[in-house]
Parts: structure tokens; sequence; C-alpha cells
């Protein structure tokens, strides 16, 4: 309880969770359907602008969690109402709040047939998204991440591709299927502390058994969100079916609450399992990476190339984490953010193509550069900024992970070093495709250049990629003592086991 | 006044007596009479929530759990009177005699679960029984169909075989006991030789393993749930299984001697009803008997909370019937909607269902995730806290670990074919099936079974605490 800084005023995190949800509630009494569209919009955005207090409040000289709210909910079990936000979710929250009304711009046109019931499962999923990375309580934390997959499967199953029902039940089961031994972790957990607050299961004197098992479960759930080598088959899947404005969810969102959960829970309640099996881990990075790079190479569907590229760069932040130093785990919070940023806007470039040619082949888009001019120049510094140029964001947080990579391990910075190249190649061959094209580019003269929707839609994504880009100082200040904290904890904890040994 | 839930149904089925005994009768007289005795036993049954008593020579008491069931029942039986009080595929000579009889089964069930004497248990549980094998076959079997017969034969041959079972095992406690009270049981099974007292009471456990579709009882779900009309099989698929909950706890508090051996057994057959009816679920087309199979896997789950062999697992266990039956009851409320003549239903047949008819697809969407158990439905919470219950009551048991962990694979088994009938009612199109037409009352039924799913899987404390309380009255 005293790694808790109770919000006293206004909930303002309850606020923002279940103002969506609310604004869900009015669609089903008014389902017109430009009413749907001005009414998510509206309230996204009212989301996204209410979510400002939350930096502005921030007190980044502390590892707390602030904005708390705790309330009993179910005493018989011990579970509680908590909520909280520290230097790591805070990022993931703004990402989440501020991405969402340009996935409903980006749904505006593309979405055409039953428009409520779309607008309702976005804001649900927001309400679970947001619930993930604030909760506090396991057992609050895990009907959030279990809750989402009902909105997510219908935004797939609905309004997907032709393979969709493939797709959509994929992505559900895999998911689900992964989850469930998390579950009887944190039973198990929970048995161990007599409590479901998160906090108060960190840094216990769990045998080392326990926490092998107890890491290997939340492992197996969060590996497939993130989702890690070999267990990434569902991303494809569900990546080329789900309508747009579902694609970036996933990629910029819900692949983070993987990653998330690798620093929130595995690190500080698995300390000793997490030194043990890190290796592991570490290889499984560097195989996702390689594997994701030439893969995505030999991709000629344009959301799949991006699909596998987002398992190459999810690659980089486990990297990070896993290698558990400042810069490893700084880098991985930075690419979590920029991935979010950029593979969002990629997706978001794909379906502004697929809108016009209702085609995802790269063959079919080829040499559009000369009528959409300021398509491709969105396109062309997304792709820059994929694949980690200077100056973009992906740039600051790759190179953080490869430094802190080189301080402990250099063979396994050198094995990561082809990823980074290869993810060159495959931007620059998307890139050229698109922009250029061959000799024998299909008659692209029909199509319109982007309309001013489009051009908001991608402008703020632009300003990340930059602003992260060039000045990322005020983003790591903002995380930096929270990770500092759980570094600083870890490695006392293995310094005090080395000492008892 | 102690009996007053009782009085008001069996003033009903004696109506529905006088009622059968008129050549021409309007339908919607009958129906709205039926409705009417619903409604009226439900409102009895919260009026006597907390009144206790004790009958007929102490083998009939009314109490706080003999009550908490009772209302349960009378909510079941008016739910599922009034969505399925059209009785499509039920002759129209024949419905006075039907509501008589599913009257008597709730009254039946009603006296089961206030019995604490063998005799009137058995009385009781016939009663109700007997009711039920009768409903089965009513059918209307203008179309040729000789389904529901083949359903009612099986229904009766192997419901005599169970209570031939429980009747042995009665038998075996009162010669080692010398009474049929279940309070002078309890003391006397201490002192019984083993395994005599085991087998007697697992024998008696039988019979009601059997109303509540646990393995190796399970046999005859599939085929009556498909037989009887869909209306009998959204009733067969509930509220029974309320009066089997009901005693099955009561007979599991007479465990001889805190005897490891029923808890491994329990275990066996709970983990066996939710494998065989998960695995068997995932192959089915017909609805009907995909919810059957669904139902036996639900009754491995409740068996957890019997295992315990504690207060708090048993009163999670009502909890997690209470659940059942709501999300269940929601399914078969979609089914006899869209279902235009009382035929069975494909899972085809749901297709397009979110195009003609919106709320029915909302609402057996919710029922299915549900019974699924995504959070945050009742169906969840209700699996949470028994893995949660099991895994503590065994402490450091790797035994019970492993069966929690089977458990929640269950979890991910049962998903599948809940998921496939979800997609089917939102993701397809209607083709050329029409408009499923459903009037007011039932879908504000259905909205209110919505809104219970969601609220009891969000705010359990309060149900916790009933059942807890229940439960309390009766150890």
């Amino acid at each position: 309880m005293d790694n808790l800084i109770i919000n006293e005023g206004f909930p303002l995190l309850s606020f923002l969770i279940f103002l969506p949800l609310a604004g869900a509630l009015v669609m089903l009494v008014f389902p017109g359907e430009s009413f749907a569209r001005y009414w998510t919009l509206a309230v996204t955005s009212l989301v996204a602008i209410c979510s400002l207090p939350l930096v502005s409040g921030f007190d980044p000289t502390t590892a707390k969690y602030q904005f708390s709210e705790f309330h009993l909910w179910i005493p018989r079990f011990h579970i509680n109402y908590v909520l909280g936000m520290d230097g790591i979710s805070v990022l993931l929250v703004m990402l989440t709040t501020l991405i969402m009304p340009f996935c409903v711009l980006a749904s505006w046109k593309y979405i055409q047939k039953r428009v409520a019931p779309f607008m309702v499962c976005m804001l649900i999923m927001e309400t679970s998204m947001l619930g993930v990375f604030v909760a506090l309580d396991f057992v609050l934390f895990y009907i959030f991440w279990e809750f989402m997959l009902i909105p997510m499967y219908l935004l797939i199953a609905i309004w997907g591709g032709p393979r969709k029902v493939y797709a959509s039940i994929k992505f559900f089961l895999y998911t689900l299927a992964g989850s469930i031994l998390l579950l009887v972790a944190i039973i198990a957990l929970y048995l161990k502390n007599g409590s479901f607050f998160i906090p108060d299961m960190m840094w216990q004197q769990y045998s080392f058994t326990f926490q092998v098992l107890v890491f290997l479960s939340f492992f197996l759930a969060f590996a497939i969100k993130v989702p890690m080598f070999p267990f990434h088959t569902w991303l494809p899947a569900a990546h080329v079916e789900a309508p747009t404005a579902g694609s970036v969810i996933l990629a910029s969102i819900l692949l983070k609450m993987g990653t998330y959960g690798f620093l929130r829970f595995c690190l500080p309640i698995t300390p000793d399992a997490t030194f043990a099996l890190a290796p592991y881990v570490l290889w499984l990075s560097i195989a996702g990476i390689i594997y994701g790079g030439f893969t995505a190479l030999a991709q000629n569907d344009m959301k799949k190339l991006i699909a596998y590229s987002s398992v190459g760069h999810m690659g980089f932040v486990t990297l990070g984490i896993f290698i558990l130093n400042i810069q490893g785990v700084e880098g991985a919070i930075m690419q979590m953010i920029n991935h979010g940023v950029t593979t969002g806007a990629l997706f978001l470039c794909v379906g502004m193509i697929y809108e016009r040619t209702h085609s995802r082949e790269l063959s079919v888009a080829a040499g559009v550069g000369k009528y959409m001019p300021w398509y491709v120049t969105y396109l062309a510094f997304f792709s820059l900024s994929s694949f980690a140029f200077p100056g973009t964001n992906s740039f600051i947080g790759e190179f953080l992970v490869l430094a802190g990579t080189f301080k402990e391990n250099v063979w396994l910075a050198l094995a990561a070093i082809p990823g980074a190249v290869l993810a060159a190649a495959y931007m620059l061959r998307l890139l050229q495709r698109v922009v250029w094209g061959g000799t024998n580019n299909p008659d692209q003269s029909y199509l319109k250049d982007l309309n001013l929707r489009e051009i908001v839609t991608l402008a703020p994504f632009l300003l990340f990629v930059f602003w992260i880009g060039l000045g990322p100082q005020p983003f790591i200040d903002l995380m930096h003592t929270s990770v500092v904290s759980l570094l600083d904890q870890l490695h006392n904890w293995q310094q005090q086991g080395l000492a008892l040994r | 006044m102690a009996i007053l839930p009782e009085l008001t149904v069996l003033t009903g089925a004696a109506v529905f007596f006088v009622l059968s005994l008129f050549k021409r009768l309007e339908a919607t007289q009958v129906k709205n009479t039926a409705v009417g005795f619903g409604v009226l036993a439900l409102v009895a049954a919260v009026i006597s929530l907390t009144i206790e008593a004790s009958l007929f020579f102490d083998s009939y008491r009314v109490d706080f759990f003999s009550q908490l069931f009772k209302l349960m029942i009378a909510f079941g039986l008016a739910v599922a009177v009034i969505f399925g009080r059209e009785l499509k595929d039920i002759d129209e000579a024949v419905r006075p005699e039907y509501y008589l009889f599913l009257l008597l089964s709730g009254l039946g069930l009603m006296m089961l679960v206030s019995s604490v004497e063998l005799i009137t248990i058995f009385v009781a549980l016939e009663l109700s029984s007997f009711a039920l094998y009768l409903l089965v076959p009513m059918r209307s079997d203008a179309k040729g169909m000789r389904l529901q017969m083949e359903a009612g034969i099986k229904y009766i041959l192997f419901g005599v075989m169970a209570t031939g079972f429980m009747l042995f095992g009665m038998s075996y406690i009162f010669g080692l006991t010398g009474t049929t009270y279940l309070q002078d049981i309890v003391t006397g099974l201490q002192q019984a030789p083993q395994p005599a007292a085991l087998f007697a009471v697992l024998m008696v456990m039988a019979g009601f393993f059997f109303k509540l579709a646990v393995f190796p009882m399970h046999f005859w779900v599939p085929d009556i749930y498909q037989g009887a009309a869909n209306e009998t099989a959204g009733f067969i698929a509930t509220v029974p299984k309320l009066g089997a909950v009901a005693l099955l706890i009561r007979i599991t508090t007479l465990n001889p001697g805190g005897d490891m051996t029923i808890v491994y057994l329990l275990m066996f057959l709970a983990l066996c009803s939710m494998f065989y009816g998960n695995l068997s679920a995932l192959v089915q087309t017909d609805v009907k008997r995909m919810l059957g199979f669904s139902g036996i896997s639900h009754a491995g789950f409740i068996l957890l909370g019997l295992l315990t062999l504690d207060p708090g697992g048993y009163a999670i266990a009502i909890y997690y019937i209470a659940g059942y039956v709501v999300m269940n009851l929601a399914c078969f409320l979609v089914l006899c909607a869209v279902s235009r003549e009382g035929e069975n239903l494909a899972i085809e047949d749901l297709k397009g269902l979110h195009k003609r008819q919106p709320a029915l697809a909302f609402i057996l969407a919710v029922g299915l995730f549900a019974l699924a158990g995504i959070p945050p439905f009742v169906g969840f919470m209700g699996k949470f806290m028994l893995l949660t219950g099991a895994l503590s009551a065994g402490g450091e048991s790797t035994i019970y670990l492993l069966v929690v962990i089977l458990a929640a694979i269950n979890t991910a088994i049962a998903l599948y074919y809940y998921l496939s009938v979800v997609r089917v009612a939102y993701t397809t199109d209607p083709e050329d099936r029409p408009e499923v037409v459903v009037d007011g009352l039932s879908k504000a039924v259905g909205v209110m079974l919505v809104v219970l799913i969601i609220i009891m899987g969000t705010m359990p404390t309060r149900i916790i605490a009933l059942a807890d309380s229940a439960v309390r009255v009766i150890m």
C-alpha cells in the first residue's frame, strides 16, 4: 500500500477507463451511422484531451504508482479495485488515448456496413486496453486482459478480409489458450500472498521452482501477445484480415501488452527465474528479429510485410527488456512507443491505398508516387522510421537497445545487427515498389491523392516520429526513475541471492 | 405460510388439472395462466425467503438454504415459462397437461431442496422426475417425428436406473445407521465401517449425478435435449440442476470421517465430465446437443466446488449453478425465439441472426461468452472462484494443482465451440432465412438475463454472501 500515491481528488484514471464504455452504451440507444462516427470521434478525443493531465501532473522523480485509486471490491477473495500508473505505464496509456481518435478517423470511409457496432467495439477496446495498463490488481488486470478479446475478435470477424473467420478464431484461441495458465499462476501467487494486489506480490521469497513455473506461465501468455518467435503465427493472419483500425490497434497497443507484462510482472515477481531464463529469451528474441526480417523480405502483401516486420521490431523490445540494464530497458520502452507510432502509421498508409485500389498487393500498388505525392511523402518518412534511420524515433530505441546489449554480451549484439540491416532492405523494397515500381506498372492515373482527413490523420504520427527522433529526453525522463528503481531492486536481489549462497 | 412457494405452485398445478378437463380452451388463456403462476411462484419465493420452520416430523425443513434454492427454482421456472409460452411444438390439446406436469416438476424440486430425510428426498425427487419423463414425449408428432418418443423412453429408463442406484445406497445408509434423518446419519456414519459407508454415500450421490449430468451418469443428456421440445429442454437444462446441486451439497456434508477417497473420486469425475463434455461438444451441429454437452462440462466444474469439502467451496458452487442457470436460460430463450415452428435448430440456422434480430444475437453472444468463461461475465467469476477454492483447498498438493490446470485447459477447449456459434450468428449473412419475430416480453426478459449475467459477474460479493449464509445454515 505504501507504494501507492492515492489520488484523493477526481478519479481521473477510472474516468478515462469508463468514459469510452459509457460512450458505447449511448450508441446502443442511438445507432445512427453518422451519429456513431461523430460521437465516437468526440468520445475518443475527449479521452485523449482528458488524459493530458496524466503527463503534466506526473511526478517523474518517484517510482511509486501515481493517480492511484483503491476500493474494496470482492473482500472474500481479497480482490480490490486498484488503479495506478508509474513511469513504465504512463507512456503506454498516452499512446493508447492519443492513437484512438486517429483510428476512428481512419475508419471514417473504410467502414461502410454496421458502423455503430464497429464503433462500439472500438470504444470497448479502448476501455479494456486502458484498464490493462493501469490495473494494479491481478484479477482486475486479467478481466481487462481477457475481455479485450471479444471486441477484437468481432473487429476481425465482422469487418475483416476474405479469410476473416480463420484469422479471428485463430487470434482468439491462441491468445486465450496462452492466458489460461496465467490465471492459474495468478491464483497460485494469491495463495502465497493472501492478496491479488500486484505490488505485494513483487520481491517476495518464493522458491526457485515456484518462480520458474510462474515465469513460464507468464511467459506463455505474454510471448503469445507480443508475439515472440515461435508464437507469432496468429499475428500475420490477424493483421492481414483485420480492418485498418483493427490492425493499428493490434500493432500499436495490443502487442505492447505482452512486453508490458514482462516488465510489470516477470521481472519483479519472479526475479530469480528471470535471471535463470533470460538467456533463452534473449536468443528467442534474436531468432524473432532475424526470422521477421527474412520473412518480411519475401512478402508481396503489404500488410503481411509490416506484420512480419512487427515480429522483428518486437524482438528488439524483448531483447532490451531481458538484457536487464538501464539502456536496454529504456530502449525497449522507447521502442514500444516507436513501434506503436511507426507501425500504426504504416498500417494506416496501407489502409489508404487499399481503400483506393482494393488490394494490398505490392504489384498493384506499384508506382503510385507520380499520382499521390502526399501519400508517398508520408510513406517515405514512416519507412525510414521503421528501419531506424537516424533522426527518426526508432533510431533512439534501437540504438539504446543495441548499446545496452553490447555492454552485456557482444555476440548477442552482433547477432542482432543483421536484423537492422534486413529492416532497411525490406522497407526500402516496399518504398521503391510503391513510389516508382518498375517498367510495367499498372495504370495508376485514376488514383486521387490523400484528402484533408487523411492528411490530418497521419500528421500527428509524423510529428511524433521526429519529436522522439530529435528530442527523446522528455520521454525518457518520464520513465527513468521507475526503470532505475526496477533495475536497482533487481540487481540488489541478485546480489543478496549471491551473498546468501 | 412456511410453504407458500410450494402451495402456489401446487395451486397452479391444480388449476391446470381442472383446465385440462375442458375440451375447448383459448390458447392465450392457458398461456397467460401459466405465466401468471410462474410470476406468482417467484413472488411467493421472495416473500418467504427468510422464513424458518420445521414440518412433517422434522423431515421437511424450511431454512435459508432451502428458501434460496426455492427462489432460484421459481426464477428459473418463471423465466422458462415466459420465454417458452408459445409452446410452438406442443399440441394445443395437451398444453394444460404440459403446464400441469411442468409445475409439478417445479413443485417436486422445491420440496427436494427442503427435504432432510431420505424417504422425503426420494418422494420429492421422483415427483419432479416423473413429471419430466412425461414432458419429454409431449412434443407434437404431427410431422411424423418420433424422436421425442425415443428420448422419452431413454429418459425414463436411465432415470429409473439412477434412482435404483440411489435407493440401493439409501438402504445401505439405513442399514449402517438405523435412521433416515440426515442429521443423525452424519453422526451415525462416523462410526460406520468403511468402505461400506463411502459406498453408500456414493450410490446416493449417483442419483443426483444423473440429474446434474455428471460423467458417468451423463449419457442421457444429448438425446433427451434433442428429442424434447426446445422449451422443455430449456427447463430440463437449468432448473432440475439447482435441486441436484442442493442435494449434492447436503450429501457431501455427510462425508464419512474426512476420507480423501471421495475427494479423489470427485476430482476424477469432474475431469472426466469436463473433457468428455467439451470434446464431444466440439463436433456437434445441433445447438441443443451442443448445449447439452457443454452442460456436462459445467457439471464437472461444479464438482470442483464440492470437492473442497469446505463451506466456502459449497457457497461458490451455489453461485456457479445460479450463474449457469441464468446463462443457459439466456441461450435457450434465443433458441426458442429463433425456432419458427419449434423445430430443432442446427448451428447453421442461426446464420445472419445479427440482421434478422439484433437483440437476440446480442443476448446469445453474451450468454455464450459467459458460458465460455470470458470476463466480465458471471461464467468467468464463477470459474475463477472455483479454481481459487480448489487450489487453496489443496494447499501444496500437486494433485489439486494438476486438476486446476486441466480444468483451466478445458476453458480453452470449450471456447472454440461457443465461439463458432457466435461467429455464425454475427458474421454470416442470413441468405434467405426469414426475420425472427420476438415479442416484447421475451425481449425484456432476455435483456434482464443479460444484465444479471453482467451484474453477477462484476459484483459477486452480495450473492456469495447470500450463498455463504445459506450454507452455514446446514453445516
